[in-house]
Parts: structure tokens; C-alpha cells; sequence
């Protein structure tokens, strides 16, 4: 089980947050076409390497978070409150 | 005394042996097979059987050959036990205890008259993937072959009236954890103990000591001294008959912690303790793995029979347990524990027939048995005959290096030494010591243990590494013959029962990988997962491929190393459940509750429909605290409510409330719930009661990601305020009794509005004047601590109305009648809303929303829409769930179904394809009876009042 530095709280145990998957820019409503709609809602790239997710800290401070993890070894090289 | 013993009590018990673990003053009985032995405190089951001269513990998995000891330790694959109701017990290593009821496992009919022994003599045609290639055709006959194939397998028998015990979880945060108490681990954990780290010592047999134990006086008086200095350091946590089963992530280890009777609490505190097995999750600064060395069968014809076992097994059953493995011994050895092994057997008196040393080209070529399946002799590499009742085997080891590979590492074959070594590839925060990382004599694995032990003290302290400064004795590695098969085939794996032969056959027929051959032939995938036999495998394929062992690779070991229950798994059930300030009352009042959303609630009070009419024809009170309640706050709020909800907000008065509907970006409804305007800058948004945690979360979501300009503040309320809702023609008069500054005139306070005021003295309640009942009703939020007063209150002023207070079972009634959907019983995780009826609702004019653009494409295609239905019969009330069909066709389904006593009649909602769901419809509903019965679409969802007379009264 992996820990994850929460930017409020500190170095956690990862079951205390719910990973929210790989960060998505919503498209902007009325210009969207289906596909990429649709690619918001239901394609991730999951590549072997880093990834930009994000994971809302539910057991802890309540806040969403950005964090770069590499899916292979799971390291983290930054965490960051989301929406900055 | 009174039982009758076996006559064979005892009669291979030998006098007392030195390091012997069992309690000769304390006697006990128990039951194996229906009749009674005898054994000592300190006894596994084996050895008490063995010592009373049982030799066949089980019948194998597949040929049902007779099975004896091989191991003697936890993983010997021959004993596996039911223990009372515990299936699966692992009896050459589970202590035997006062009065157990022990039964074979896998003989059928009986352990000595096994019928399915019939597959040996069809052997040949139970070849590898004989089940898949037999039983593949037809297909309908399936069902039928695992009917029977059933009958084969092995394993214990479940009862679901066991007791399910107690288990439990721990979380440790070592500094040091060292998976293995041998002399290694022990000299790891002393030296990072010495050096101030805290340290969990985990042993998986009942105590520590490794080999020591069974070794002679150095080793015995080398581990006296060991054991005094561990029980005399405070940072070191000892714990026993416990096992590491995995390495994770960032050094998160799983021990399976299992009772040990002769430990007060059972090793889990407490004298008393009830915990059957823990689960220790324990984040370790450091792990060091010193689990010492497995030792590896030899393959060779007739290698599984009963009386064929390991030196160290040999060693173990002499020198732990005091019995003597037989009469007459043969032994084949290749290295020092099994020249140890001749000195032990002579010592008790065994004879010892033949000493074959495979250093000087001695072989073993077949094991031959009696009418019974047991070893009678042994025919030697020259062609000799001897015979005998035991051929102890010493030809090599395996090093267990599943815990190596979880952390990252590729062991890699030494063939100098015939065995797998750590391949370089461990992170700094796991480190080897013993037999798994070189050889050495006693002194020098220790020495090189306690260097180990020092280095992982210090990285887990973060400090400089001594390690690196002194010069630490690497540890050498010794020559050791590689041993694997002989000339002839046998066993490969003993708990799978497959054979050398069976991998040479799937290896020609193309399965020539390791990883292949593993699947195809199920080899390494029984019990012992691989710990004996993966090595064995890997050589016979090597044999077969032409290439080396080290070309070959072995497959890979994966967690868990050694079996965890589920219940030590599931742990102790710690789901809390909520309790409104009212549920004493209603369970002094005769509530039945159920739990919903994680609230405990009051279903109903003895009598669901009469609760029904009373609010229909005068008033009624129920307890809705679990409603969800967001308190919402700042300028920007209606700009948020704009983005939940599908519907407009930018104009509600203060005063006013709207009912509103959540989708999902996907379009999907996720939840509903009425908002009110309570001040400028202020609003309240109540939820379902079961979706208040996931929209709390997904509203953050919106204000923390998207939006975080928004000026919003959210505070979830749902449990500062006690809620009760009135309803019933007669509920103004009731609240007006008890709150006298709020004008309640129809006109003064209209339907879909909200006031904040007084209530039974209570200042700062909100009222809602809302209706999912139909009826006219006021929702009532006072501070949490003053519910039960509030709700006594109502009922005291209301007596002389009729009151009665009502359940959730009454207002599902009542809601079904009026046609208001539940979000997640009437929708699933595909609804969409304009299949829900919502369609009124959804503004597609606003420039955004949650969803929007799913619905806007929504809006031209057909979905099953949701419609209300009433079985021709109004006596049937079709079960929720029940299909629409049309014909063989599904066409929807019921999702709500009740009796409704405002209409005596059975009513329901339901999905029903667009093309049908039209008022006046006709369709079949198929019962789970598989009768089929007819029923109509109504003209609104609403069974009762459509138009809503009484809710706006």
C-alpha cells in the first residue's frame, strides 16, 4: 500500500483517499462534439510511466489534490491542491 | 482413562530426547477418524498420530495415493486436516489440542478403502489437462461432470452453522520487522534492537530457534543463549506462530498472526482473548527476510509414498517430538543435515540399513510399497534391493524467495550451489540475512546477520550506514551437487499430484514456458504453492528444453507466501451505524428497524398500513434525520446549483424551495432532493438519505476542481439537525400548536416554501412545507439535541388529532401511491432522465450543467421509461424486480411494487420500452413463480391524487 503526501496533512496511507483517476480537462459544454465527450468521460491513457491524477483525501481533510505518480514504481514527485 | 486406545498407542514414542518440545506430565486425548488417541501437550497432530503408528494421513488429489509425512513441517502437503469445523488445517504444524475431533480429508469412502485409487490404474489417461481436454464437450453436460468431479477434489467441508470466531486487525509501525526467528533473524533483531529500533520479530512456527532446535548440544546451547537475550530486550516484539504472507509498496507488510493455546490470550493480550487469527498490517522502516531454507524433495519413482521424508523432517520428528520414523532406514544424502540425519536415527535406535551418498554417485532409482501403499524398499542406482521402512532424502534446498520477488527483486539461479540466490534488484529498505543470502558455519551467519541487522537499524533511523564504513563478512557459498530427478519419474508436486512425466508430456505438447507449463499442469498451484516443488519443475522442463535452469527462470511468486483465512481477512465487523436522537423512542415504542444508508430506522411500528390511513385521513409524524443536508453558503450559490442541478435556480425568492435533480456527467440520474432559499447569501440543500456522503463529495468536486473561483462554502448538517416530517390533512393544525411566529395560513406559507421560526420552544428550526407523501406536510429540522423533545412534543399536543407516529415501510406506501420515484431503487446506475419522467424538469436552454451535453443528445433517442402499473388482479402484488415480458421478450420491469390500502388495490412503478409505455397498455408480468399475470399502464405515474389537491391544501 502505497503513501501519498496530502500538501495539508502529510504523508498518508493511501486507503485514507479515493483515487479519482487521471486528471481530465472537462471539455467546454456546447462546442463538445460526442467523441470528445465521450473521451472525457470514458478514455484513460494509463501509461506506464508518470501520471497526472487526482485523488480526493476522504478519511483525512476532505480536499482534492493533484499528484504525479509513476504508475510503475509508484513513486510521487508532486502533490498539490487541485484547482491551482 | 476410560476411552479405549488405538492397540499402536505410543509404540513409536521414543525415550526423552534433549531439545524435545512435548510435556510428558501432560497427557491428552482426542479423536482422529472416530477413535481415540493419545498425545502430549506440545504434539502437532502428525506427530501424535505417528508416534501411535498412523503412517497414511490422506489420499492424494488426483490418483488418490496414500499420503504420509514428507515435511513434518507447515507445509507438508499429505496433512491437511478437518479439524471439528475448521477445514484445511495444516496438521504437521497445528499443535494438537484436549478432545479435537480430526478427520481426513480426502479419503472417500475411507482412508484405507478409497475407491477413487481406481485412477492410478487409469493414470495413464489422467494426464495433463486431462479435465480440460475430457470434460470440454458438450458443454451442457458440464453441470454434470462438476457434479462428479466434485466427489474427487479434496478439501474440507464448510458448515454454515460454525462458529465464525473473532478475528482481528492490527496496525505496527516497526522500525525493523525480520520475517523468520531461525538464528539469523534473531541475530538481525537483537543488533537493530541494540542499536534502538524497534523491532517485530515474526517466527512462523510455535517458537523461535530455526534448525537450531533439532540440532545437537552447540546448537541447542548457541539458541539458549539467543532466546535469553531476545526475551531480555524491551524493543523487540516477538511473535510466534505468525507468518509474513506479503511485502508491499513502501515496505507495507501483511503478517498472519495465528492462536497459539500455550500463550496467554492465545498470543493476543489478555488472558481470555477470544481472537482466533490477526491480520498485522505493519508499515516497516526496514524488512529483513531471513527465512532460512525449504528443503527440496527428490524425484524419483515412488517418491510419494508413505515412509519417503526429508532429513529435516526426519530430524524434527526425533529430536521436537520424540518419535521414531521407523524401524529400518534407508538414507540418501548430499550433504551435512542429511549426514546428520544417519547420526540422529542411529542415535534413537533406527537401523540404519544404507547410507547412499550422492557425493560419491550413490542414487536412489525406485521406491517400491507393500499391499498398503507404504514403503517396503528401496532399489538403489546399482540395481540393489533393500528393504525398508524409511528412506530419508537430503539432496538440496530452495530458498523461499517470494518475498524478494514482491519487492522488486530477480533471484537468480546459482548452479555452483543449486539453488536461487537474491538477484541485486531489493530497494535499500529491504535487506536478507541467513541461509537465503550465502552459507556459512553457525558463528559466521550470525555475524553477518547482526551486521544486517545493524544496517537496517540505521536506514530506518535515516542515519550514515555503518555497514558501508566497516568491512561486513560477506557470507560464501557453499558447493552443493544439483539434485533434482534421478532416472526414473515421480512426483513433482505432492499437492497437485503432478508428476515429472505429466510435464515432460505437456512440455512436448507445446506448453514448454514455466509459466505455461504451470497452468497447463497445475504444478506449483496447491497448498504449498510452489515452496517445494517449483524448483523440481523448472529442472524437468530444463531437462526436456535443453537449456539451463538459469535460461528457464522460475515462475513468479506472488503474495500471499502461506494461506490467510477470510475471516482474518474481513477482520472484526466495524461498519458503524447512525442513530437518530428518536431511535430510543421508537424502539421503547415497538419500531422494527432496518438499516438504510448506514441509519438505523424504524421500518414500522406493528402495523404499516393502518399507519398508512392514519396519515391519509388525519396526521402522522416520522423521523427523516437521515435526510442529507448541505448548508450552503455565499454569493455564488446559485451558480452552483445551476451546475448540479438539471433544473434553474438563478430565480428562487428567499422563501421559496424547488425540487431539484442531479445527473452525472453521463447523463445518469445520481440523485434528487429540494433546495431552499433560507437568506440572501444562504441556502439549504437536503439529499437522499443514502447519497449524502457521495454529493457532499462530488460538490467539493465541482468547488475544488472547476470552480474554485466560486465564492461557496459547504457544510454538511445532516446530523446537527434531528428531522421530523408532518403529513396528513390535520399537520397545520398540529405545528401551529406547538410554533406561534411563523404564519402558517395556506397563503402565508404556500406549498413548496420555507421559513425558519420556533418549534416547541426551539428557536432556529426550519420548517419545509414539502410533500413526498402527497398529503400536506411540513418537514421540521430542529438542532439535533432537541429532536426526541420536539417529536415528544408533536406527539403530546396531537393526541386529541389522531397523531401516530409512522415508518419508513408507511411512507414508500404512501410515496408509491403519489408516484414519486427513489433515486436508486427506481433508478440504477443506466437511468437516464428523460427514461425517469423527469423530462419537465431538465432545462437544456442553460448554458451548463452536470451532463448537459449527454442529455441534450439524450433528448432525441428512445429509452424505457419509467410508468405506473396495476396488476389486473389487485390482490397480486408482483415482487420488486419482477420482469415485463411480452412473450419471450423482456420488455422492463417492476421496480417498486405495494398494497396499497388508500386504494385497496396492488400498485407499482415500473421500466417499460418507450414503445409500450403508453396509458392503457397491457402488459405481462412474469412472477418469480413463473406465472404470468396481467397488468396496465396508468395515466400518471401518481396512483393517488395526480393532481395534487391534497398536497397543496
Amino acid at each position: 500500500m502505497i503513501r501519498i503526501p496530502c500538501p495539508f496533512c502529510g504523508l498518508r496511507n493511501c486507503d485514507e483517499f479515493v483515487n479519482k483517476g487521471e486528471s481530465k480537462r472537462r471539455p467546454a459544454v456546447g462546442a463538445a462534439s460526442r467523441e470528445e465527450w465521450r473521451a472525457y468521460l470514458y478514455d484513460r491513457v494509463n501509461p506506464e510511466g508518470w501520471v497526472r491524477e487526482r485523488w480526493y483525501h476522504r478519511a483525512g481533510c476532505r480536499r482534492y489534490i493533484k499528484v504525479e505518480r509513476h504508475t510503475f514504481t509508484n513513486e510521487i514527485r508532486r502533490s498539490e491542491p487541485a484547482g491551482t | 482413562m476410560s476411552a479405549t486406545f488405538d492397540t499402536a498407542v505410543g509404540i513409536r514414542r521414543l525415550p526423552g530426547q534433549v531439545g524435545e518440545v512435548i510435556d510428558r506430565c501432560s497427557p491428552l486425548t482426542f479423536t482422529w477418524n472416530t477413535r481415540s488417541y493419545q498425545a502430549f501437550k506440545g504434539d502437532t497432530i502428525v506427530s501424535a498420530l505417528l508416534a501411535s503408528n498412523v503412517t497414511v494421513f490422506s489420499r492424494s488429489f488426483k490418483y488418490h495415493r496414500p499420503r504420509g509425512v514428507l515435511t513434518a513441517s507447515f507445509l507438508d502437503p499429505g496433512c491437511t486436516f478437518q479439524v471439528g469445523d475448521e477445514p484445511n488445517v495444516r496438521g504437521a504444524h497445528r499443535r494438537v489440542e484436549p478432545g479435537m475431533v480430526i478427520r481426513a480429508q480426502n479419503g472417500w469412502p475411507s482412508l484405507r478403502y478409497d475407491v477413487k485409487s481406481v485412477n492410478q490404474l487409469v493414470g495413464r489417461f489422467l494426464g495433463p489437462g486431462f479435465y480440460y481436454k475430457t470434460f470440454m464437450r458438450p458443454e451442457r453436460l458440464w453441470p454434470v461432470y462438476e457434479q462428479v468431479l466434485k466427489r474427487f477434489a479434496s478439501g474440507g467441508k464448510v458448515s454454515v452453522d460454525s462458529d465464525r470466531g473473532y478475528y482481528d486487525k492490527r496496525y505496527a509501525h516497526p522500525d525493523v520487522l525480520v520475517a523468520g526467528g531461525g538464528p539469523a533473524g534473531i541475530a538481525a533483531a537483537l543488533s537493530a534492537a541494540e542499536r534502538g529500533a524497534e523491532v517485530l520479530l515474526v517466527e512462523e512456527e510455535y517458537e523461535l530457534g530455526g534448525h537450531l532446535r533439532w540440532g545437537g548440544q552447540a546448537s541447542r546451547s548457541a539458541l539458549a543463549e539467543l532466546r535469553a537475550a531476545v526475551a531480555g530486550h524491551p524493543g523487540i516484539e516477538v511473535l510466534t506462530n505468525s507468518v509474513v504472507t506479503g511485502r508491499y509498496d513502501d515496505n507495507w507488510v501483511a503478517v498472519m498472526q495465528r492462536r497459539d493455546p500455550e500463550l496467554p490470550g492465545g498470543g493476543f493480550g489478555p488472558a481470555g482473548s477470544p481472537v482466533r487469527e490477526r491480520l498485522v498490517k505493519a508499515r516497516a522502516g526496514v524488512l529483513v527476510v531471513a527465512p532460512g531454507l525449504v528443503e527440496r524433495p527428490y524425484v524419483f519413482e515412488g517418491n510419494d509414498r508413505p515412509g519417503v521424508l526429508l532429513s529435516t523432517a526426519a530430524r524434527r520428528l526425533i529430536n521436537l517430538w520424540a518419535v521414531k520414523p521407523g524401524e529400518r532406514a534407508v538414507v540418501f544424502t548430499a550433504n551435512a543435515d542429511g549426514d546428520e540425519a544417519v547420526s540422529d536415527l542411529e542415535r534413537v535406535g533406527v537401523e540404519v540399513a544404507e547410507v547412499v551418498d550422492a557425493r560419491r554417485g550413490g542414487d536412489v532409482v525406485r521406491a517400491t510399497g507393500g499391499r498398503n501403499g507404504a514403503l517396503s524398499a528401496v532399489v538403489l542406482g546399482d540395481g540393489t534391493k533393500i528393504d525398508c521402512d524409511v528412506l530419508v532424502t537430503a539432496v538440496g534446498w530452495t530458498a523461499p524467495t517470494s518475498l524478494l520477488n514482491m519487492a522488486g527483486d530477480k533471484p537468480v539461479y546459482e548452479p555452483r550451489a543449486a539453488r536461487f540466490l537474491p538477484g541485486g534488484g531489493l530497494p535499500d529498505t529491504v535487506l536478507v540475512a541467513g541461509g537465503i543470502a550465502g552459507d556459512g558455519s553457525l558463528g559466521e551467519l550470525v555475524a553477518h546477520a547482526r551486521v544486517v541487522g545493524a544496517t537496517a537499524a540505521a536506514r530506518a533511523a535515516g542515519v550514515a550506514d555503518p555497514a558501508a564504513a566497516s568491512h561486513s563478512p560477506a557470507l560464501r557459498l557453499d558447493e552443493h551437487p544439483a539434485l533434482f530427478r534421478g532416472r526414473t519419474h515421480g512426483m513433482v508436486d505432492f499437492s497437485e499430484d503432478v508428476s515429472s512425466k505429466d510435464l515432460v508430456a505437456a512440455a512436448r505438447e507445446g506448453y514448454d514456458s514455466i509459466e505455461l507449463m504451470k497452468r497447463y499442469t497445475t504444478a506449483t498451484m496447491g497448498p504449498s504453492q510452489g515452496k517445494l516443488e517449483t524448483v523440481n519443475a523448472v529442472a524437468v522442463l530444463s531437462e526436456v528444453t535443453g537449456r539451463t535452469i538459469e535460461e528457464t527462470g522460475t515462475t513468479v511468486w506472488r503474495p500471499p507466501y502461506a494461506p490467510i483465512s477470510l475471516g482474518a481477512l474481513g477482520g472484526r465487523i466495524l461498519e458503524p451505524v447512525r442513530r437518530s436522537p428518536m431511535q430510543p423512542w421508537h424502539e421503547a415504542h415497538g419500531a422494527r428497524s432496518l438499516v438504510a444508508g448506514q441509519w438505523v430506522r424504524p421500518d414500522h411500528y406493528g402495523d404499516p398500513e393502518s399507519e398508512v390511513l392514519t396519515v391519509r385521513e388525519r396526521v402522522g409524524i416520522i423521523d427523516v434525520t437521515p435526510l442529507g443536508k448541505l448548508d450552503l453558503r455565499g454569493p455564488d450559490v446559485p451558480d452552483l446549483l445551476n451546475l448540479l442541478y438539471v433544473n434553474k435556480w438563478s430565480k428562487l425568492a428567499i422563501g421559496g424551495v424547488r425540487y431539484g435533480v442531479m445527473c452525472a456527467e453521463d447523463g445518469v440520474v445520481l440523485d434528487d432532493g429540494v433546495t431552499g432559499r433560507l437568506g440572501e447569501e444562504h441556502y439549504v440543500m437536503s439529499t437522499t438519505s443514502s447519497g449524502a456522503a457521495t454529493v457532499w463529495e462530488w460538490v467539493e468536486g465541482w468547488l475544488q476542481t472547476e470552480h474554485p473561483d466560486w465564492r461557496v462554502h459547504v457544510t454538511p448538517v445532516s446530523t446537527a439537525f434531528a428531522s421530523v416530517n408532518i403529513a396528513g390533512p390535520r399537520s397545520r393544525d398540529l405545528l401551529a400548536r406547538v410554533c406561534s411566529d411563523v404564519d402558517l395560513a395556506g397563503d402565508a406559507f404556500p406549498y413548496m416554501h420555507v421559513r425558519s421560526g420556533t418549534v416547541a420552544d426551539v428557536p432556529g428550526c426550519w420548517m419545509w412545507r414539502i410533500g413526498f407523501t402527497g398529503e400536506l406536510s411540513y418537514e421540521v429540522h430542529v438542532p439535533a439535541s432537541y429532536g426526541l423533545h420536539v417529536w415528544e412534543a408533536l406527539l403530546i399536543e396531537g393526541e386529541d388529532l389522531g397523531v401516530c407516529a409512522f415508518g419508513v415501510e408507511a411512507q414508500r406506501i404512501m410515496r408509491l401511491e403519489k408516484g414519486h420515484l427513489i433515486v436508486g431503487q427506481d433508478t440504477d446506475g443506466l437511468t437516464k432522465a428523460f427514461g425517469a419522467g423527469l423530462d419537465w424538469l431538465v432545462k437544456l436552454d442553460k448554458v451548463d450543467f452536470a451532463g448537459k451535453p449527454e442529455l441534450v443528445w439524450q433528448e432525441r433517442e428512445e429509452y424505457p421509461r419509467l410508468v405506473g402499473l396495476q396488476p389486473e388482479d389487485p390482490a397480486i402484488v408482483p415482487p420488486e424486480s419482477s420482469l415485463l415480458v411480452e412473450g419471450n421478450r423482456i420488455v422492463g420491469r417492476v421496480t417498486s411494487s405495494r398494497h396499497s390500502p388508500t386504494l385497496r388495490r396492488s400498485i407499482c412503478l415500473g421500466f417499460l420500452d418507450s414503445e409500450l409505455a403508453f396509458a392503457g397498455t397491457g402488459v405481462t408480468v412474469l412472477l418469480p413463480d413463473a406465472r404470468r399475470i396481467r397488468a396496465r399502464v396508468t395515466q400518471h405515474l401518481a396512483h393517488f391524487d395526480p393532481e395534487g389537491v391534497h398536497l397543496r391544501g
